[in-house]
């Protein structure tokens, strides 16, 4: 459709509206209301544009759909006045208050008053005052700031699936709010900070902090969960202060999940910033020297079998591999990145990667999901999903422990017996062109999850999901580092022991590279522990060494996500005190024994690409159809235990989260009342 | 003058039985088979060619309007809608259709629906008519049980149920989106247009919404021919209409009567006259609240038509006529008008939002004289600023009593200023 605006003429797609044609034509239309994700409510009269050949009346541009040989003028006097008319309606109740608004200096209101604003105010009479709302430990409402653009209710109402959010009363006293006080019952409720175009929803844990312009801001990516979002990390000084998310149209979009962007607090607490070594059955603080000079002992005294090394969630694959080829040199095939015991099948990249990728999504017509709660496990790959379910009719199907995922789930059954038995779903699976399954940890941490990966695999082969062009075969992982470990072989050598099989005096020195997810208590008594890693959490506690090292906003790491895209994140501040980041410190014990053959992260990015080329493909994610049906061999029968959830507690999965004080908040607000229901 | 026998609401007053004996007396129901017979198109038509405009205050010509809706049936059903949210100040001419003629509705309705392929049609009727209510189920029964509408209505082969909703009292769903969002359930708040509802209306589907009046005449038209009720009125203006007189008459009353006549004529015939006479008049609020005020010159040769007061910048709405005569203060009158406006907008919209509340507070300043003269003009901009930015025309309806204040009473304003400002009180009308 040729659309003419101001003089300039622009192509857009049938379908679009007024306001898509102007910004295709790079004219800025102010608005409120209108957001490109959320459905369109037309009512902050902010885009207002002129139609030739239409009502010589002004036009909301976002609610008037673009038509062939459309002449559009966003600059006529008339278009002004009118915009500047809504400008003084929205400003005559809105408080001057931006000094003491988080908002300042990123406010739309702000902004576009500079536009259309007048210099002075002709409203003599009192401005309207609202009650403040509880929308629980994340978001902090100003409710009197509200320009009633409906955006928040939108996007609780269509992204987040939480219809929790409305509108009471009408007219001047229409009140946006929950009706009933209580917390948001939403992973994402932090987005509607950055959807609000004034300071109504602001920030509770950043309230007051600091001012946009004082920020440093680093583009990086979140690693609290596998779907490995792009964020901005604002910092001042050495405090990471906010985590925004990024644009990325093929993993987050512009959403972020609250895990991700509130536990950042945690990054300033319980931090290890300086060596421990063991000394007497208590821990003493060290030097770097003393620390590998004890650690240098004990490995001098012990043979290459004797040592083990276990990854944790949060490691990065430089210092995962630093870490590798250092039990190489000394010997050791005991390697693991599980702590919990998962299946895993590395004869080919598909069995462990999400191969529909994440905005597959979208083309997918019939979605089985296997002991998976996505929406604790991977909230944005549900709203994904969720997205999927609204865009037309789609069969999703679930087996494993029923839950709320905000759409409509057939459940199946809660054991591996259902994977045979699928009933109405199967007739569904038959009928689609692009079904898909996803099979969650909790489907993988189990005595017969190898032989439940092999059947997952064998009924994805069977019922269409696996083509030369589609591959409907996906493995969601929880852990940001767990797909990187993967591709760089962090696993038990031929000969080398896995985790279950270090435990109790398994090995006699332990390495772990924060790895605190599994029970502490197993290790074996006489097994020396070193700990490298950036909390004092439980692996710290059981460890006779501690190597203070950096966490992912304090260091450039490569990190792959659950579909299997390679990413980085950058260094935003530095480690706090003696720590270092952890490809360093591995580099530097290393040189008492083999030194690890390189210097720079270059040279071990290099080596890297070397170990598996997929480490060469920085944010790019080529999509493969599947022609190979030969699937992952599982030894064993299916077992009938149901798929248990693996996330008790969505807010405190990893050791940022679990020293963040805002997730502890979170947890007294959703998890406690859920835990004392159950009682 | 309207002849008696020209009279299309024959019972206005209640005084003949509502009942389906007493209508069909009265000639309703009379060969609804055969009308029916004639096919979709040639009703429509010849409402097309009666000139019949919408009673509900816009004056869309009502055939055109059924028109648009598909001509076939697709995957979606039609649906027609009737306003009866009959909310607006001064208006009361639906609700005696409703207690007192309900089988014109009704007829009207099956009618109506046949000739815009839809086999339901909601009567959405304002949850302050309780009488009402009981008495238009009443003849629902009553039709259904004599087998005039529901499954082969009037033996036509037609299947055709008809459905009351109430609502729940809010203006706002008297305009015709927020209506349908109301009768899906949700928050009454007008929808954005485009799409139309003759595309996309109640539950997505194609639906027309029609004021009761319009439908209720629609079987008489059909019956006695377009020519018939195009000959009545004026030209672009046919037909008859329902007039509402309220106010300082001395004998306020419904009366039907045909469109063009003047508005003394209709005054001082039906209502009574002005109290205390003709030259005690002020001024003429002509067509429900939402119309600009008329003063005494124009009333008296106006004629009361869509286009005639369109002439004189007001309009005929819904022909609720609202008289005041001297002893009105006109400021106070138009500030209650502004109360209401803004006691019921939606809130959607910003300018509607935010500009009524504004002028409200302006206005009820305005009538102690609390204020600076050029805040006449703020106020006229203000009015102009909400006017034809907001989604709903209640935005333009709560701007225009306001304009035609200043319009045609500025200079009292002005006074009731200065007084204030010299510290003389105004003598107040009486409350």
């Amino acid at each position: 459709m040729k659309v003419t605006v101001d003089g300039i003429e622009v192509d857009v797609p049938p379908g679009s509206n007024v306001l898509q044609a102007c910004e295709a034509a790079g004219k800025e239309v102010p608005r409120f209301c209108y957001h490109e994700r959320l459905s369109v409510a037309g009512n902050c009269r902010m885009c207002l544009v002129e139609i030739e050949k239409a009502p010589p009346k002004p036009f909301a541009s976002c609610a008037y759909p673009a038509a062939e040989g459309m002449v559009v003028h966003t600059d006529t006097p008339m278009v002004k006045k009118a915009r500047r008319g809504v400008m003084e309606f929205l400003l005559i109740n809105h408080p001057l208050d931006c000094p003491i608004c988080d908002q300042g200096g990123e406010c739309d209101l702000q902004d576009q008053s500079m536009g259309y604003g007048g210099d002075s105010s002709r409203y003599e009479e009192n401005k309207r005052a609202v009650k403040d709302k509880y929308l629980g430990p994340l978001v902090k409402t100003v409710m009197t700031r509200c320009i009633h653009c409906t955006r928040c209710i939108r996007f609780s109402t269509e992204i987040a699936g939480v219809s929790e959010m409305g509108a009471t009363a009408r007219g001047e006293s229409m009140e946006v709010g929950t009706y009933v006080e209580k917390a948001l019952t939403s992973e994402l409720s932090g987005n509607l900070i950055d959807i609000c175009p004034v300071g109504a929803l602001t920030s509770k844990p950043y309230a007051f902090t600091a001012r946009p312009w004082e920020l440093t801001k680093t583009d990086s990516v979140d690693v609290l969960d596998a779907v490995g979002a792009a964020i901005r990390v604002d910092a001042r000084g050495p405090e990471v202060l906010r985590v925004l998310p990024r644009l990325n149209e093929d993993v987050n979009e512009e959403w972020l999940a609250d895990k991700s962007r509130f536990a950042i607090d945690g990054l300033r607490r319980r931090r290890l910033d300086s060596c421990w070594v063991r000394v007497d059955g208590k821990l003493r603080k060290a030097s770097w020297n003393e620390a590998f000079a004890a650690i240098a002992a004990k490995i001098r005294a012990t043979t290459g079998e004797r040592i083990g090394a276990v990854a944790g969630e949060l490691a990065d694959g430089e210092s995962m591999l630093a870490l590798k080829d250092l039990m190489a040199g000394l010997g050791s095939a005991n390697l693991d990145c599980r702590q919990h015991g998962e299946a895993v099948a590395v004869g080919r990249r598909d069995f462990y990667t999400f191969n529909t990728s994440i905005a597959g999504i979208e083309e997918a017509d019939a979605i089985l999901l296997v002991g998976t709660n996505p929406r604790h496990e991977a909230p944005l790959i549900n709203a994904r999903i969720r997205k999927r379910t609204l865009a037309g009719p789609v069969a999703v199907a679930g087996i494993g422990t029923k839950c709320d995922l905000t759409y409509p789930v057939q459940w199946l059954g809660e054991g591996p017996a259902a994977l045979s038995a699928l009933g109405t779903f199967g007739e569904a699976l038959a009928k689609a062109k692009r079904p898909m399954i996803i099979v969650g940890q909790g489907a993988l941490r189990r005595p017969d999850g190898a032989a439940v990966l092999a059947a997952c695999w064998k009924l994805a082969s069977e019922t269409g999901m696996l083509t030369p062009d589609w591959h409907g075969f996906n493995v969601l992982h929880t852990a940001a580092s767990r797909v990187g470990a993967l591709d760089l072989g962090f696993l038990p050598e031929p000969g080398g022991k896995d985790l279950a099989g270090m435990m109790g005096g398994g090995v006699d020195v332990l390495w772990l590279l924060g790895a605190d997810e599994f029970d502490m208590g197993r290790i074996g008594a006489g097994t020396f522990v070193v700990y490298q890693g950036h909390h004092g959490d439980a692996g710290a506690a059981r460890a006779d060494v501690i190597l203070p090292g950096a966490a992912y906003t304090e260091k450039t790491g490569t990190y792959v996500n659950t579909e299997g895209r390679v990413q980085r994140t950058r260094l935003a501040t530095f480690p706090p005190g003696e720590a270092r980041e952890d490809w360093k410190i591995l580099r530097a014990f290393s040189a008492g024994f083999t030194p690890l053959p390189y210097d720079t992260i270059e040279a071990l990015r290099a080596r890297l690409e070397q170990v598996n080329p997929v480490f060469a493909r920085l944010d790019l994610l080529p999509r493969f159809g599947c022609s190979d049906h030969s699937g992952p061999g599982g030894e064993g029968g299916l077992g009938d235990a149901p798929f248990a959830p693996v996330i008790a507690n969505y807010y405190q999965t990893d050791p940022i989260s679990r020293a963040s004080p805002t997730m502890a908040e979170c947890t007294t607000t959703y998890i406690a009342p859920l835990a004392q229901a159950a009682e | 003058m309207l002849s008696d026998q020209d009279r299309i609401f024959t019972n206005l007053y209640g005084i003949l039985d509502p009942g389906l004996a007493g209508a069909r007396a009265r000639g309703d129901w009379d060969g609804t088979a055969s009308i029916l017979a004639r096919g979709r198109e040639a009703i429509i038509e010849e409402m097309k060619a009666s000139g019949l405009r919408g009673r509900g205050g816009a004056g869309f010509p009502t055939g055109m309007k059924w028109s648009f809706m598909p001509k076939t049936v697709g995957d979606r059903p039609h649906y027609l809608v009737v306003n009866a949210d009959e909310s607006e100040p001064g208006t009361c001419k639906d609700r005696d259709i409703l207690r007192h003629d309900p089988h014109k509705l009704v007829e009207g309705c099956l009618i109506a629906s046949f000739a815009m392929g839809a086999n339901a049609c909601y009567v959405y009727m304002r949850g302050e008519f309780a009488n009402e209510a009981v008495a238009f189920q009443k003849a629902i029964d009553e039709a259904y049980d004599a087998g005039l509408i529901g499954r082969n209505a009037c033996g036509s082969g037609f299947d055709f149920d008809l459905y009351l909703h109430r609502g729940a009292g809010a203006y706002i769903c008297g305009e015709e989106t927020a209506l349908l969002e109301s009768l899906e359930g949700k928050k009454g708040m007008p929808r954005l247009k485009p799409p139309f509802p003759a595309a996309v209306g109640l539950y997505g589907c194609p639906t027309t919404v029609n004021n009761v009046e319009s439908i209720a005449v629609a079987p008489t038209i059909l019956r006695r021919g377009a020519a018939w009720f195009s000959a009545l009125g004026r030209p672009k203006n046919a037909g008859t209409k329902l007039f509402c007189i309220s106010g300082h008459v001395n004998k306020p009353c419904n009366v039907e009567e045909e469109l063009g006549i003047p508005l003394r004529e209709l005054l001082e015939k039906y209502a009574g006259g002005v109290r205390g006479g003709w030259d005690n008049l002020l001024a003429v609020i002509p067509g429900g609240a939402s119309v600009p005020v008329l003063p005494k010159s124009i009333c008296d040769t106006v004629l009361m038509d869509f286009d005639s007061l369109r002439e004189v910048r007001s309009g005929l709405g819904t022909a609720a006529v609202i008289v005041m005569d001297k002893s009105t203060d006109i400021i106070k009158a138009i500030a209650r008008l502004s109360a209401f406006y803004k006691h019921e907008s939606c809130g959607q919209c910003t300018p509607c939002r935010e500009g009524t509340g504004w002028m409200m507070r302006v206005m009820n300043r305005m009538v102690q004289g609390r204020a600076e003269p050029d805040e006449i003009d703020t106020l006229e901009q203000v009015t102009r600023q909400v006017e034809g930015h907001t989604i709903c025309a209640l935005g333009d309806a709560a701007a225009w009593p306001i304009q035609g204040l200043i319009r045609h009473f500025r200079p009292v304003m002005e006074e009731r200023i200065a007084a204030y400002k010299a510290g003389r009180t105004m003598p107040m009308a009486a409350e």
